[in-house]
């Protein structure tokens, strides 16, 4: 298969301390260029102490980590131009509006203000979204928000985003509009880094991994990790690593 | 006055309207004593609304509310002492012990740990460990079940808690559901909310909510009898592109990724297997499999929105 071969994250022997404590307990995998990978865990797995060190906020005791072919000790900033980041908590600004938003984000990654123009137009087209295009944020319903904050996350061409808990508390039918739209940037060539709690949503990543305590115990496609751990669905295959 | 009734909870007509939103237009709905009754719908739905105005945190805008035969207005005092509440953010004292918060909270209702022990027994075993750490300190799951704890201590009569299971691990919302149905199997009557909607098979009866309004109220297993249309379930190796290809044929009604599925309806009742087979084959499809199967409460969720809209 032509698709997903040139790595695009690359973890070798990752260790993250915090004083005693293991947070990230020798992490080795790759990512593939296009690939949804799922990042799962139990709640103080270290998933988020994970994405901190791969998006360039933390860095790590020790292991080697280059994301978008970058090392993440001495090429931060270069780590943070090529990466988008969107998470359930914190997304966008309330008090700006879709179109302020979005040409905020743009700014911030140093775009020039026609090519924002331009691809502002066609993203509010794509969302449907003229009639709200000023609209403050804070009066959207949260299913809307999240589609402009992952939009917003994938403003700059990325070649990775990563996407922390996006659809918690959306319902089922936003949940899965967003997955088409996570779909579609795969399509387009982006890797989508993404954690979630709903296991029906682990099935629509190309691979999993699972953590516990810190160590990854777990990670292939989904029908392999079924396969592997003699489970008929990824709740089961869940269950049985983290329990 | 106090009317008499068989309900725990009863609610009628209720309404509840800020500055700007409608939150809760209109919902009727009543649960009897010893029942687990969930409230299912997104954020936004109006669930929180609803748990507030039942714990007297809050007023209605309109409509009779009552529980435990007292109205939630005039006698709200009565209420407060005989109902737990465990609301969604985490409500305990970060700088108080898990043992001195469990404490002030039996204090709070007039009532001491030991007289209520055996009611939480079999949660507290699990934190007393750390009974000496501050609440603060807690880990997620540990804190929920905290939480829980001081919302039993009194022996309520009645149980409310606001989504305690958002944003919690697929085996930390195992463990705590299998708390809630000890806790019903004590004779306690629990209302439950959730946005997970694989959790409204493990109530009595379920209300599936959505912008203010109930769509259906029933027991899970009537909710997907209802559903009423055949279901069948599609995959192949190309998912992404099955999507497209499946929303772009005419006939095809809905399409919507479940797992390692997609579920789909098809407006017409005349289509057999073979025929939908062959056709995506045509679209280059391999791997296909495809079989009628029965709703689940999500799919039977997503048809009542798109038949509300």
């Amino acid at each position: 298969m032509l698709k997903h071969t040139e790595n695009i994250i690359e973890v070798k022997n990752l260790v993250k301390k915090f004083g005693n404590f293991v947070a990230n307990d020798n992490l080795s995998f790759e990512v593939k260029k296009g690939e949804i990978f799922g990042f799962l865990g139990a709640n103080g797995a270290g998933k988020t102490t994970s994405i901190k060190i791969l998006s360039g906020l933390s860095f790590p005791t020790s292991g080697d980590v280059m994301v978008a072919g970058f090392d993440v000790y001495k090429e931060r900033e270069k780590v943070k131009k090529n990466i988008g980041y969107m998470s359930q908590k914190f997304s966008l600004y309330e008090d700006l509006t879709v179109r302020e938003n979005i040409r905020f984000y743009g700014g911030i990654y140093g775009l020039s203000g026609k090519y924002i123009k331009e691809k502002t137009e066609s993203l509010i087209e794509r969302l449907k979204m003229k009639d709200i295009q000023d609209s403050l944020i804070k009066s959207l319903p949260l299913g809307w928000k999240q589609k402009i904050a992952f939009s917003v996350a994938i403003f700059h061409n990325p070649k990775i985003v990563f996407l922390d808990e996006p659809t918690g508390g959306v319902d089922p039918i936003t949940r899965r509009d967003f997955w088409e739209m996570i779909y579609e940037a795969s399509d387009s060539g982006i890797t989508v880094f993404v954690t979630t709690h709903y296991m029906d949503e682990a099935e629509y990543c190309d691979r999993v991994s699972i953590m516990d305590q810190g160590r990854i115990e777990g990670l292939d496609t989904p029908a392999e990790l079924k396969k592997q751990f003699h489970a008929k669905n990824m709740d089961e295959v869940f269950l049985k690593i983290a329990r | 006055m106090q009317n008499q009734s068989n309900y725990i909870v009863e609610v009628t007509d209720l309404k509840k309207s800020y500055e700007k939103v409608d939150a809760v237009k209109g919902v009727s709905f009543s649960v009897s004593k010893g029942e687990l009754f969930g409230l299912i719908g997104p954020d936004g739905a109006g669930k929180t609304s609803i748990f507030r105005i039942l714990t007297t945190l809050m007023f209605p805008t309109d409509g009779q509310v009552s529980v435990l035969d007292f109205d939630v207005i005039k006698d709200y005092k009565k209420i407060r002492s005989n109902i737990g509440y465990m609301p969604q953010r985490f409500s305990l004292y970060q700088d108080l012990s898990v043992e001195e918060n469990l404490a002030f909270f039996a204090r709070i209702f007039g009532t001491t740990i030991e007289e209520n022990y055996d009611l939480i027994k079999d949660i507290y075993v699990q934190i007393e460990p750390f009974k000496d750490r501050l609440a603060g300190k807690l880990s997620g799951g540990m804190k929920q079940k905290l939480a829980l704890c001081c919302a039993l201590i009194h022996s309520p009569d009645v149980l409310i808690l606001d989504e305690p299971t958002t944003g919690v691990d697929a085996v930390s919302r195992k463990e705590f559901w299998e708390m809630l149905i000890r806790l019903k199997d004590k004779g306690i009557t629990i209302l439950v909310s959730t946005p997970y909607m694989d959790e409204a098979n493990l109530c009595d009866r379920v209300a599936l909510i959505q912008n203010g309004e109930i769509m259906s109220i029933d027991t899970p297993e009537k909710v997907i009898e209802n559903f009423g249309r055949k279901l069948w379930a599609v995959k192949s190796d190309k998912i992404y592109q099955l999507i497209k290809d499946l929303k772009s044929l005419e006939f095809v009604d809905t399409v919507f990724p479940f797992g390692e599925f997609l579920h789909i309806t098809l407006k017409t009742e005349d289509l057999n297997q073979d025929e939908l087979i062959s056709i995506l084959t045509e679209n280059n499809h391999k791997g296909i499999q495809i079989q009628v199967i029965e709703a689940n409460i999500e799919d039977c969720f997503m048809q009542l929105m798109s038949t509300s809209e």
